[in-house]
């Protein structure tokens, strides 16, 4: 139940690639909640968090995108100064390495998530639940 | 696995002997053209070689190679080596312009023909009692008919099927119960596609066994494609008019490239840019020269076909060297930074690596900057950068390695590259001087 997912799209570096997912979304009357690419040089991995993950993949796929869906953690980050700093740190005193991270935000000043892919899921959840942390569940999502 | 011969004792000949056979044939087909053809005379005169200057195999390379050209000089009667008189056959190669390579045959070359195609055969099984569906062009063209000889000289029942009018070929094959077709493979694959289409189980309601395909050159994902298609081996199959016909060379049982009939032809393979043989084991050009042939021999021919040998002993205890499938032509060679590179070799390592589709193109940049770019596979990507950089750095060190250039590696979404449908074209080279 604390697992979310992201959609992750292969993109070449060209004019024009975002817009054109951004618009595969709209048209669908997909929401996206959160947001993040990677790029490196020639091509760039675009992380997307949408309130319907497998409407969005079935959607890419059929477009002949290369998509994949991974799974993430949220954790709530309070909203004052050095907030996202201490989720960070707890993260790490946990062990947890973070490999893609996106920031997803329910209601504007009142609730945000830390969202952030692992390289192993269930371990990382069990180290991280469970610790007075608030963590993202599919309920925030809307 | 059952291994048959046509001729044992040829097939098994020792490689003392092969080359002692070779090296006779070779001063005697030399002396002929030599004797018998001005204008090989006058090539030996101007490389400044005679006959007699041929003491071992390995002199071969002092002999200029024949080209295309040299069949259109004296056309078309000028590089017989016969009279006329002897002459009972002329077949015809297409070239892409012009007039077509005319090839003339004696009586006994026919025959050799015939017997070699024997060879190939019985070499994949094929006997007495089978039926071959021969569905190459009976005509100018050579393929059907010394593949026809060859069939009725081993005793197998040949159904001089020809090309096309594909419901036609699927009912004979249904009738007459064939075990065996000739066929160009992209044909063979349009067949079993529509054999599929047509509700027939070919496991079942035919008996087919065997094809032999050849004629144009087609990858081993294709082969294993109609195999499956149809439940049946298939075996690759080389040969040119220029040499006679089909036959050159034939895989056996094994699967595992063609071996070419080394009494017939004596085999090279050089850098097609500076004609000098390859390193053990490379890509190059095919060069042959017929060893056996009466009408008209043709020394150190330039086939433009590429291949390699592989020169490990073949478990079916022939001798007989064999080549790979023919893995293109030689004039899709390209150099960057001073190497010779074809776009095969580029391919065979792309295809070695998990995570990339199956298109791809080169392109050429000025200061010789070789850029490759590959589709990478859907199913590959699973949402990690990092994993699509390592498949990157493998992709350019793969190739590092083999054509020792290291290319610019670029990796694209699927299906944005052209189809690789046969003649995409592979290379851009954008370089001006
Ligand atoms: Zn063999």
């Amino acid at each position: 139940m604390h697992k979310v997912e992201i959609i992750s799209i292969f993109v070449e570096n060209k004019p024009g690639k975002l817009e054109k997912i951004t618009k595969i979304l709209a048209d669908s009357q997909i929401n996206i909640l959160g947001f993040s690419i990677t790029s490196v040089k020639d091509f760039g991995v675009i992380k997307i968090f949408v309130d319907k993950t497998q409407e969005a993949y079935q959607l890419f796929k059929e477009k002949g995108f290369a998509v994949a869906i991974t799974p993430a953690i949220g954790i709530e980050i309070v909203d004052k100064p050095g907030g996202l700093h201490e989720v960070v740190k707890f993260i790490s005193s946990k062990g947890v390495n973070i490999e893609n991270a996106l920031v997803y935000v329910p209601e504007s000043r009142k609730k945000a998530f830390f969202i952030f892919e692992v390289d192993n899921f269930e371990e990382s959840l069990g180290a991280l639940k469970n610790n007075g942390y608030n963590l993202l569940t599919k309920d925030y999502i809307k | 696995m059952d291994v048959s011969f046509w001729n044992r004792e040829i097939e098994t000949l020792p490689e003392k002997e092969l080359k002692k056979l070779q090296l006779e044939r070779l001063k005697r087909v030399v002396e002929v053209v030599y004797n018998k053809v001005p204008h090989y005379r006058k090539k030996f005169e101007e490389a400044g070689v005679k006959p007699s200057d041929i003491k071992t195999l390995e002199d071969i390379v002092k002999l200029p190679f024949t080209t295309k050209e040299d069949l259109f000089v004296d056309y078309p009667y000028g590089l017989l080596a016969v009279p006329k008189e002897e002459v009972i056959r002329l077949h015809t190669s297409s070239g892409t312009t012009g007039k077509p390579k005319a090839i003339f045959f004696t009586k006994k070359d026919i025959d050799f023909g015939a017997e070699l195609i024997a060879r190939c055969l019985v070499m994949s099984g094929t006997t007495k009692g089978d039926v071959l569906q021969n569905s190459m062009t009976y005509g100018l063209f050579t393929g059907a008919f010394i593949m026809h000889y060859g069939a009725e000289k081993v005793g197998v029942m040949v159904i001089p099927a020809g090309p096309g009018n594909t419901e036609r070929q699927i009912e004979l094959m249904k009738t007459f119960g064939t075990t065996c077709f000739h066929m160009t493979p992209s044909y063979a694959l349009y067949v079993a596609s529509v054999i599929l289409e047509k509700g027939i189980d070919p496991r079942k309601d035919l008996k087919i066994k065997r094809a032999y395909l050849g004629a144009e050159p087609y990858s081993e994902e294709t082969r294993k494609k109609i195999e499956d298609m149809l439940g049946i081996d298939v075996y690759n199959c080389y040969g040119l008019s220029e040499m006679g016909g089909p036959g050159v060379g034939f895989e056996c049982v094994y699967k595992n490239g063609l071996h070419i009939w080394e009494d017939a032809f004596l085999a090279e393979i050089i850098n097609p840019q500076t004609g000098e043989p390859v390193k053990e084991g490379e890509i190059g050009e095919l060069i042959l020269t017929s060893l056996n042939r009466e009408a008209m021999p043709l020394i150190r021919y330039r086939t433009r076909d590429l291949t390699y040998f592989i020169n490990e002993p073949c478990p079916c205890g022939r001798i007989h060297r064999r080549i790979s499938r023919i893995l293109g032509r030689s004039d899709d060679m390209f150099i960057v930074r001073g190497v010779n590179i074809f776009p095969q070799q580029i391919e065979a390592v792309l295809m070695s690596i998990k995570g990339v589709a199956q298109n791809y193109q080169i392109v050429l940049e000025n200061y010789d900057e070789m850029i490759v770019k590959v589709e990478i596979d859907r199913d590959f990507f699973d949402g990690r950068v990092e994993r699509l950089l390592k498949l990157r750095e493998e992709i350019i060190e793969k190739l590092r390695k083999t054509i020792l250039v290291r290319p610019k590696v670029e990796l694209l979404e699927p299906g944005t590259l052209p189809v690789s449908e046969g003649k995409a074209k592979r290379v851009i080279d954008k370089r001006t001087l």
